[in-house]
């Protein structure tokens, strides 16, 4: 076998050999090769932050699992994407995300359209085996065209990204620690008195769930818009 | 100030000290700090100057002496006299007895085994000099192994000898540091970092904090080293905004440095420059992570990212960083000056050198204490600590802090290092030990170490925030009798998951104190939640369950 051309790497990928350029992560190998990696906080266009860790995969010859979001192909790489372990952990980290807030499906703007309910679909979660935390918070509805419900955020930061690294405006931030960690707009302002805020939406439209919706719409009819995301990373990267 | 100029000015301090008469030193650190130390030091100070002692006895204030359960602790040399529990009122008679007969009411052995059995490396200077004081540090040998290594040493040298001593990080993880180091000094960049890891947070644990309020110039001395020997220009020093003293002392021990030309451009009249800041970290658990801890020096929230890449491929702004921790660097000057072999003397083969522990707990004497490694924890709890206050019997031993595990009596007997305590579910952790006796429930310990993830958890991945939160839920249900059997499966699975699929160290140790006690003391989970009783008698089992 010949070696590789500089920047282009071959690894395996579920026991099959893959090609890909040295820069690529195994997550984005993966969507070119159909191969299905549950991901929640990972959204194509923003940085990685490998936070949900639903991506783990695993590595021959290391006992740590690493996040596919931001493991990078490298020469001889070994991942396995799925396991009895890495379906069970996925399984896990949904029921734990479906225990920590209150989302009730039922009555969510984003009901059918919402990246939680999909993964918890995909995985076979017919019920969640941890107590519902059930905590107490607030929904912002100060904003003129939007509104945050905190009940069903997931902390996947989605709308901080977007925020800080397409729109520029860095309105969102995370704020608390622990289970008590949220969004947060400016310094804590209610949204609709934020001055950083463009009402562009961008967060809105990335947001997994029905955390971040426009106004007017009632259950199930959220439907995010995220074409922008890949067409607005394409055009920089043609024009950088 | 060069090397000839540094070691006249030592001479002259030592020559003036041994001229000085008798030297009363008294304890500062923590301890004895809150026992009042400082009204005592005041009132020897007063007391020997009425009594016309001002030039034949010096009153002087020091770090911490280690025996913080007896404090305010006075020692008396060249006497080689030590005093217990000293209060303010003990002055006069205390003053009274220099030159005299000891004053035995007070007087605490100084060849009890709580100081025999001690080898004092990273703490050699200790209670021995004025913290504030960059010229006593300098008469104990400081600064020359700094000025030596920028006069006759290669950087590849000195990164040598560290590897040579077998020195391994002392933050917890016990990463070998001259490799560390090697392959900082190995990756490429113009700009480089070296930071030392002060945001101590394990409930207990006060090492490294008595290393900075009590002997700063021995950390700063350390990251100079490290800087010459890896590349670096800058450094920074991250202390938990708690330890003000800690802050203070540093701040002073910065700027006496930078006047005598030990920091700052041309170190000794070499072309070697390094100049160090301070931050203050904002009172995070999660700081103490490597990488949360860079994010916050750079004014991030302090939250951890995924490694690789490491921080010695790419740490603060991206530049290969050296990060290692308080008690490390303190181990440096030693190392550099005695050579690596010296230090690869002592301990055991895979864990050279001493470790710093402070002993805490059901233990008759608590405080700081420095063991070479490969020493067992029998000798430390019962021959060092003294063993168990009120006719107890010892139950475990805590090590690690939140991110360690609980050890049972059956391996008391275990030579203590890495690698060792690794194989036992525990880690070294930065050198909490927290002693439990037969009154403490390990159900509970467990319970209120998760507490304290779940609080400190930064909410980033998800297993941590909210996996913490939900094992902390189980384990306050078994403590209440509320828990059933299903519970206890389930709180296993979770120990799994949260440390197999956390983002980082806080996460994926997490579940240690919970997986070692479900080991160890299985039977204690097990009457809680059948049997609806707290074996230990400490847990308020409601009436309700137990019916």
């Amino acid at each position: 076998m010949s070696p590789a051309a500089p920047g282009v790497v071959t690894f395996v990928m579920d026991g099959k050999d893959v090609s890909a350029r040295a820069d690529q992560t195994v997550l984005a190998v993966a969507r070119e090769h159909n191969v299905a990696i549950p991901t929640l906080c990972a959204l194509e266009g923003l940085s990685t932050v490998g936070a949900c860790r639903l991506c783990l995969v695993e590595i021959a010859g290391s006992p740590k699992l690493q996040p596919a979001c931001v493991l990078k192909a490298t020469e001889g790489l070994n991942v396995s994407t799925r396991s009895e372990r890495l379906d069970k952990y996925r399984k896990m980290i949904v029921e734990l995300l479906l225990s920590e807030r209150n989302h009730v499906c039922s009555v969510c703007v984003s009901n059918g359209h919402c990246d939680l309910q999909s993964l918890a679909q995909s995985l076979g979660i017919d019920h969640v085996r941890f107590p519902y935390l059930y905590p107490s918070f607030a929904v912002d509805a100060s904003h003129a065209r939007f509104t945050l419900d905190h009940n069903r955020c997931v902390l996947c930061t989605r709308c901080v990204r977007v925020c800080d690294e397409v729109e520029g405006a860095h309105t969102w931030d995370v704020m608390g620690r622990g289970i008590r960690s949220q969004v947060i707009t400016g310094l804590k302002q209610p949204w609709g008195e934020s001055e950083s805020c463009t009402t562009c939406g961008k967060c809105v439209q990335v947001c997994p769930t029905g955390a971040l919706s426009e106004k007017g719409k009632s259950v199930a009819e959220m439907r995010k818009r995220r074409d922008f995301l890949p067409y607005l990373t394409q055009m920089r990267e043609e024009h950088a | 100030m060069t090397l000839e100029e540094l070691q006249a000015l030592a001479e002259k301090t030592r020559a003036a000290a041994a001229v000085a008469g008798r030297v009363v030193r008294v304890c500062q650190g923590t301890g004895c700090h809150s026992a009042g130390s400082d009204t005592v030091q005041q009132a020897l100070a007063r007391e020997t100057k009425e009594r016309g002692m001002g030039e034949a006895v010096t009153v002087m204030r020091v770090g911490c002496r280690g025996l913080c359960a007896s404090g305010p602790i006075v020692s008396v040399s060249p006497d080689n006299l030590l005093y217990r529990s000293v209060e303010a009122s003990d002055a006069p008679e205390l003053a009274a007895s220099l030159g005299g007969e000891p004053l035995e009411r007070l007087r605490l052995p100084s060849d009890s085994p709580f100081f025999a059995r001690q080898k004092k490396i990273a703490l050699e200077n200790l209670g021995q000099i004025d913290p504030e004081s960059i010229e006593d540090y300098i008469a104990a040998g400081g600064y020359t192994a700094l000025l030596t290594a920028l006069a006759s040493m290669a950087p590849a040298e000195i990164i040598q000898q560290v590897s040579v001593s077998g020195l391994r990080g002392r933050g917890g993880a016990g990463y070998p540091s001259g490799l560390k180091w090697g392959t900082v000094a190995k990756a490429a960049g113009a700009e480089k970092y070296v930071v030392c890891n002060g945001d101590e947070g394990d409930p207990g644990a006060f090492m490294d904090r008595s290393v900075m309020e009590g002997d700063p110039h021995r950390v700063l001395e350390g990251m100079t080293l490290a800087a010459y020997a890896v590349g670096a220009k800058h450094g920074f020093v991250y202390v938990r905004a708690e330890y003000p003293l800690a802050v203070s002392r540093l701040r002073k021990a910065i700027r006496q440095a930078e006047q005598y030309g030990l920091l700052g451009d041309k170190i000794g009249g070499s072309d070697f420059g390094f100049k160090v800041e301070l931050r203050l970290g904002a009172g995070a658990f999660v700081c103490g992570e490597e990488t949360a801890l860079m994010a916050s020096v750079e004014g991030q929230r302090g939250t951890p990212r995924p490694r690789p890449p490491f921080p010695a491929q790419a740490g603060l702004w991206g530049c290969p960083t050296l990060i290692n921790n308080v008690e490390t660097f303190a181990n440096i000057a030693p190392i550099v000056r005695r050579g690596g072999e010296w230090y690869a003397a002592i301990g055991t083969p895979k864990s050279k050198g001493t470790k710093v522990f402070a002993l805490s707990g059901r233990v008759v004497h608590t405080g700081l204490i420095e063991v070479p490694m490969g020493i067992t924890l029998r000798e430390i709890i019962f021959e060092i600590g003294g063993g168990i206050p009120d006719g107890k019997k010892f139950k475990a031993v805590q090590t690690g802090g939140p991110s360690g595990g609980c050890v049972p009596e059956k391996f008391l007997d275990m030579p203590l290092d890495y690698d060792s305590l690794v194989s036992i579910g525990s880690i070294m952790g930065s050198g909490g030990m927290i002693v439990m006796d037969e009154t403490s429930c390990m159900v509970d310990v467990a319970r209120y170490f998760m507490d304290f993830c779940t609080g400190e958890s930064c909410g980033k991945c998800v297993p941590c925030r909210v996996g913490t939160a939900q094992m902390h839920r189980v384990l306050d249900d078994i403590t209440r009798g509320t828990a059933s059997e299903g519970d206890l499966a389930r709180l296993e699975e979770l120990c799994d998951m949260v440390r197999n699929t956390s983002l980082c160290g806080l996460g994926q140790s997490a579940p240690n104190p919970v997986i070692t006690t479900l080991r160890y003391f299985r039977d204690e989970y097990e009457a809680h939640i059948r049997d609806k009783r707290c074996p230990a008698g400490r847990c308020r089992i409601s009436q309700e369950a137990a019916a």
